[in-house]
């Protein structure tokens, strides 16, 4: 079991958000969490890569056996944590080469590896970009300033391509994109695919689970997971919604 | 309780005073520079050192922060040259010429003194002396002013750079002034330079300031004639009070972009006066300052756009941590008769810690009603979205916040053409930052 989350709670400013979650994924598994606005997704998201002002009251997160609760972002990342955000941030003044560099040395520093020589760096990050038809111009550009929704989608992707890490988090990376943008970053996360690679995909809705199939689906609703199935819950809840989860019509 | 305030000098207004007294029959210059140094004396006489009640100097007290004048600096001796000689280290891998000021007296056998079509140089002491009239005509009258700095510099000027570049002349090698601390003890100078540069000529002018413990108030007049264009940067490292002003116009289709860069300097305040006397004129004014334990830094400037058709973009950013101050005052003057005038003022401050403070207070003053004229200011810590967006990445805390400061900084040096003194500043911020706790 690549991670574990077990009984976990979670507040935001005193709201709880997550309220006893527990979930497995296994490694090389691609499980999606699927659910209502609400009912904590991103917040999941957030707690796994570390983010600050959540407040884990209750439970663990294991990597690989390793409670990384008291891990900070940077930590993680070196374990080999990755979040794809869904609202990508814009870091006006530092190149995107530069930040894929900084990023990938930095966490091999904290793995005590040394740094990839130049020419190395260049060659992956000349064709994982290019198959994400990412321009280097865009890469010389400062991340992710200018670009259009798709292009920081793809920006993700090239992340997590140049990091390699052994659990990703896709959080609602479908949103905002047309359907020929959703192709390319599905094909970028599908090559990814790897038994020594665990993905977790958040969406809300079944479309990117028809590029980017599933090994599982877990449904999420009011902080905690309520259903577990195959890919085939997916297009249950795309004919039937939410509503049987969060007790509301829909 | 009424009392008039300036009966009671303090005891730096007293040492000024006594030390105008004392040297203005040995300073340079007789007749018209004699006269000039009389009036800005009377100036200063009157209206003693601006404090906070003064709107212009309002948030740096320079009666409060100057308790005392040390000695006027003696001419360098040996040993004092000998300390000068290490200076403007900052630029040592540039291609510059190099003139060299120890406690603000020129040192000629450390300057590149080269002949060079187009460019005339002397020291503004040797220039008063032998009675200059070119020299004795333009002091003063750049851009006059009754600020008690400047006044204060006319009074007690006692040497710095007098540099004509003649009119099509493109100086190839930067001109790098180095006014250094040369003595071991405290003492004060008062340095004023005198460059114009004629129509159509090019140059890139460099005054580099590392002042140690001396008092400094420099003055520089620059004259940027129709056509030319002049890159000007002001780098200041002073651990003692610092006060520079620039006196500048701005000729028709001029183009003048200015950097200033102000690091590890306890107290200075870089006033800048500059207007746009022709039209078609551009102007890019800018600079960093980079401010840690209880420095202070105060940028002001005057900006009058005299003439139709100008653009002017001013653009600062400082970053401050501990304890530190920072000061944007930036006033635009549009004249009545400057329609199309184009000027975008914007200042930023980046507050690493609770304890700093940033004041920034912009102005316009608009008489003309065909303008486009904009200014913002913005203070505020660092973004922990961004920053755990680094993080998220592998990117160690300090390693991202040294990332957003640099990009912070980055986004204004950038700006400068000069490939080599861009990267000299850039190297300069990332050791600052690299000092950071």
């Amino acid at each position: 079991m690549l991670l574990e989350v077990k009984n976990l709670h979670v507040e935001v400013e005193g709201k709880k958000i997550l309220d006893g979650l527990t979930l497995s994924v296994e490694k090389g598994q691609v499980a999606a969490i699927m659910g209502p606005n609400g009912s904590g997704k991103s917040t999941l998201a957030y707690v796994l890569a570390g983010k600050p002002g959540y407040e884990v009251t209750e439970g663990e997160v294991l990597l690989d056996g390793e409670n990384i609760l008291e891990m900070g972002a940077d930590e993680r990342a070196a374990k080999g944590v990755f979040l794809a955000f869904q609202y990508p941030v814009e870091v006006p003044g530092v190149a995107t080469m530069t930040f894929l560099r900084t990023a990938l040395n930095a966490q091999r520093k904290t793995r005590g590896q040394g740094e990839l020589s130049t020419p190395e760096f260049m060659k992956l990050v000349r064709e994982t970009s290019a198959k994400l038809g990412i321009s280097q111009e865009m890469l010389r550009r400062a991340v992710n300033v200018g670009f259009s929704g798709g292009e920081k989608k793809r920006n993700e992707i090239l992340q997590m391509a140049v990091l390699q890490p052994r659990l990703a988090v896709l959080d609602e990376t479908d949103s905002g994109l047309d359907i020929d943008a959703l192709q390319i970053v599905a094909e970028g996360v599908n090559r990814l695919r790897s038994p020594e690679r665990s993905m977790i995909v958040i969406t809300h809705y079944q479309r990117l689970l028809n590029f980017i199939v599933p090994d599982v689906v877990h449904v999420l609703a009011k902080g905690k997971v309520v259903k577990s199935g195959g890919k085939e819950l997916a297009l249950e809840l795309e004919a039937k919604g939410y509503a049987q989860f969060t007790g509301e019509a829909a | 309780m009424n009392a008039d305030v300036r009966t009671m000098k303090t005891p730096a207004e007293q040492a000024l005073s006594a030390a105008f007294a004392a040297t203005r029959d040995t300073l340079p210059g007789k007749g018209a520079v004699a006269a000039l140094r009389a009036d800005a004396f009377a100036t200063f006489e009157t209206r003693g050192l601006p404090h906070r009640r003064v709107e212009e100097w309002k948030y740096t007290d320079l009666r409060a922060l100057m308790r005392d004048l040390y000695p006027l600096a003696a001419p360098p001796d040996a040993a004092a040259k000998a300390r000068a000689k290490d200076a403007g280290k900052l630029l040592a891998g540039i291609d510059c010429r190099r003139l060299v000021f120890a406690d603000g007296a020129f040192v000629p056998e450390q300057s590149d003194l080269t002949p060079e079509q187009g460019l005339s140089i002397a020291s503004l002491a040797e220039a008063l002396a032998k009675g200059d009239a070119a020299t004795a005509a333009q002091l003063g009258k750049t851009f006059p002013t009754d600020d008690v700095a400047v006044a204060l510099n006319a009074a007690l000027m006692g040497d710095g750079a007098v540099i004509r570049i003649a009119a099509g002349a493109e100086i190839k090698r930067p001109i790098h002034l180095v006014f250094a601390a040369g003595a071991d003890k405290p003492s004060s100078s008062f340095i004023r330079s005198l460059i114009v540069v004629e129509k159509g000529a090019k140059a890139t002018i460099i005054e580099d300031h590392e002042s140690g413990a001396a008092q400094v108030n420099a003055a520089l007049e620059l004259v940027v004639g129709d056509e030319a264009q002049v890159d000007y940067f002001k780098l200041t490292q002073a651990r003692a009070l610092h006060v520079a002003s620039l006196l500048a116009t701005i000729g028709a289709k001029a183009q003048f972009r200015s950097f200033a860069f102000t690091r590890d300097s306890s107290v200075v305040r870089n006033q800048n006066f500059i207007r746009f006397t022709g039209e078609h004129a551009h102007g890019g004014i800018r600079g960093v300052s980079l401010l840690r334990g209880k420095e202070h830094v105060d940028t002001t400037l005057l900006i009058e756009h005299a003439a139709v058709h100008c653009e002017s973009r001013e653009q600062f950013r400082a970053v401050l941590d501990d304890e530190s101050h920072s000061v944007f005052q930036g006033k635009i003057v549009v004249a009545p008769h400057a329609q199309k005038t184009d000027a975008k003022m914007m200042t930023r401050a980046l507050l690493l810690s609770d304890e700093a403070e940033a004041d920034n207070k912009p102005e316009l003053e608009i008489f003309a009603d065909d303008v486009v004229c904009g200014h913002g200011a913005t203070a505020g810590a660092l973004d922990p979205g961004l920053k755990f967006y680094l993080m998220s990445r592998g990117i160690t805390d300090k390693e991202a916040e040294a990332l957003l400061i640099q990009a912070f900084i980055g986004e204004t040096v950038e700006e400068i053409a000069h490939e080599g003194i861009r990267a000299a500043l850039m190297d300069a911020a990332v050791a600052w930052l690299g000092a950071r706790k």
